[in-house]
């Protein structure tokens, strides 16, 4: 069967099945096609469940409880909800533009989906530029907020787009500075190799890396505590203000996409992937991919919001500089010493990443030393 | 025959965007389709094997180019709507003339060499080892760098307000 030959018709290098996948390319494409549609679509509903719930409880209170057992047919009720309510479009929106927003911010996040490892091949293209492929996809999400805010002809909506994309060019250099400290350490770009290559996880051998990473991570897909670009008590919900219905269920989807797919790249490059102990290793993806979303919650409960001068000064003051030093650091120690264990650099780079954060806060100022931090 | 077709719709595409971005009169629709062209160019990089700079192209050109020119638009009054009326019209069609007549000239001047060897397939390591090597590239592009970094400081001196 000719057309079933990957060779032929895939142009790009992929490593495609595992050995003992049944048939071909296209069947390869449509089972996980559907497999990551499906995956996205149940974990956003299993992290709104996490969120609300974990959040009620960190707040002394008990949260959607109602809908089925434990709350847990909550968030299928405010799908449905959400769905079935009217669809409004301004008089002054920019229509075609209003209409394609959603669409053009959800594509890029299930599109990063494409190159996370579930198991060791079992993904939808081991690209050999894989890591890269992520970061340049997820930039095109900032044009969708970008549509909607300008189509909505709503000046909170466009005040939110130019904050969320101030944040994004700025969060954006720390963050691939951190990823450029593992494709370092690992020596390659593609997902499955990272993680195949990692012995001890990376948070302990990259611990500053891991730390920037996930800041920027959280200001990149708009998370509290660097939520400002929807912040409600000044912009009313930023550039989604004027979307309803199954718009905004979009957009709602998007926000939870990102987070969970920020949590897999996460779980991926810091906390070793699938690989594990005794479970299936689908399984412990899983479950790492949660546990970063748990401390997404974490961090969103427990700190408040941050003022713009502080997201922009905490970018470009606190997280550029500390991720530069990290990579010099990360380079010399591959560089120089390519052959010793790596436990000792995870002693070394731990004591390094303490004394460096200490050292910044101590002299991190913002306004020229008049607003108190 | 795959690749044919890619080619082809990936070529119509970048076509029309391009026209698109000519001809529109909102300046933002204009932006869009822009990136819209953009993303079609990293469409005929993947056709050429050539992985690496595809998601570069994106990167730079979707995700931070575009992403500042419409930026620049939102930040500019008046200009949303249709062009403002300019008194260099006239210099700048002719400069325009030029540089399309020039561009012509040389595309189809060019002997365009072409290889028959199969494309390398990871590009990441030749270009690292072409960057970075005895006699690499590394220095025209850290002064490619330094001259973008004065171009951006001479921007903020200049319309830096006293």
């Amino acid at each position: 069967m000719a057309i079933f030959d990957s060779a032929l018709i895939q142009p790009l290098a992929m490593q495609v099945t595992p050995p003992d996948w049944p048939g071909g390319y296209w069947w390869h494409w449509l089972f996980f096609t559907v497999a990551i549609i499906a995956f996205v679509l149940i974990m956003v509903m299993g992290a709104i469940y996490l969120e609300r719930r974990g959040m009620g409880r960190m707040q002394s209170r008990l949260g959607p409880n109602r809908t089925g057992p434990f709350g847990l047919l909550q968030p299928v009720a405010d799908a449905v909800k959400v769905l079935l309510k009217e669809n409004i479009v301004p008089t002054t929106a920019d229509k075609i533009v209003h209409w394609l927003a959603p669409v053009v911010a959800f594509a890029p996040v299930l599109v990063i989906f494409a190159v996370v490892p579930f198991q060791n091949g079992a993904m939808l293209a081991d690209l050999n530029i894989g890591i890269l492929y992520v970061v340049a996809v997820s930039s095109i999400a900032t044009v969708g907020v970008f549509m909607a805010g300008w189509g909505s002809g709503n000046k909170y909506s466009l005040l939110g787009a130019m904050r969320n994309v101030a944040a994004v060019v700025s969060y954006e250099i720390p963050m691939v500075l951190a990823i450029v400290g593992v494709v370092i350490v690992s020596g390659s770009l593609s997902m499955n190799q990272i993680v195949t290559g990692q012995d001890i996880p990376y948070i302990l051998v990259q611990p500053l890396g891991f730390l920037i990473f996930f800041i920027a991570a959280c200001a990149e897909i708009n998370r509290s505590p660097f939520d400002l670009m929807e912040a409600d008590s000044e912009l009313t919900a930023g550039f989604h203000t004027e979307y309803s219905g199954m718009k905004f269920a979009m957009f709602y989807l998007v926000e939870y996409a990102e987070a969970i797919a920020m949590s897999a790249i996460i779980a991926t490059l810091f906390l070793s992937g699938w690989r594990g102990p005794w479970l299936p290793p689908w399984l412990w993806f899983i479950i790492k991919t949660f546990v970063v979303f748990f401390v997404m919650v974490w961090t969103r409960t427990t700190l408040p919001r941050v003022r713009i001068d502080q997201l922009m000064g905490l970018a470009w003051k606190f997280l550029f500089p500390l991720a530069l030093i990290n990579l010099f650091v990360t380079a010399i120690q591959v560089v120089v010493w390519p052959d010793i264990s790596q436990w000792i650099f995870v002693i070394v780079n731990i004591a390094i990443a303490a004394v460096l954060i200490l050292l910044w806060s101590k002299f991190f100022k913002l306004g020229q030393g008049r607003v108190e931090v | 025959m795959g690749q044919a077709a890619a080619f082809w719709i990936m070529a119509v595409v970048i076509v029309v965007a391009a026209f698109a971005v000519i001809f529109l009169r909102n300046v933002f629709r204009a932006a869009l389709s822009l990136i819209l062209c953009f993303i079609a160019v990293a469409g005929i990089y993947i056709t050429l094997s050539a992985d690496f700079l595809a998601a570069v192209q994106i990167l730079v050109y979707v995700g931070a180019i575009s992403v500042l020119i419409i930026l620049g638009i939102m930040m500019t009054r008046e200009v949303q709507k249709g062009s403002p009326v300019n008194k260099m019209q006239i210099p700048a069609a002719i400069v325009a003339a030029l540089l399309l007549g020039i561009l012509v000239y040389v595309v189809t001047s060019t002997p365009w060499s072409i290889s028959s060897q199969a494309p390398l397939t990871p590009t990441t390591m030749p270009l690292a080892t072409k960057l970075f090597s005895e006699n690499g590239f590394i220095l025209p592009v850290e002064i490619g760098a330094v001259l973008l970094l004065a171009a951006i400081l001479g921007a903020i001196v200049i319309t830096r307000e006293k």
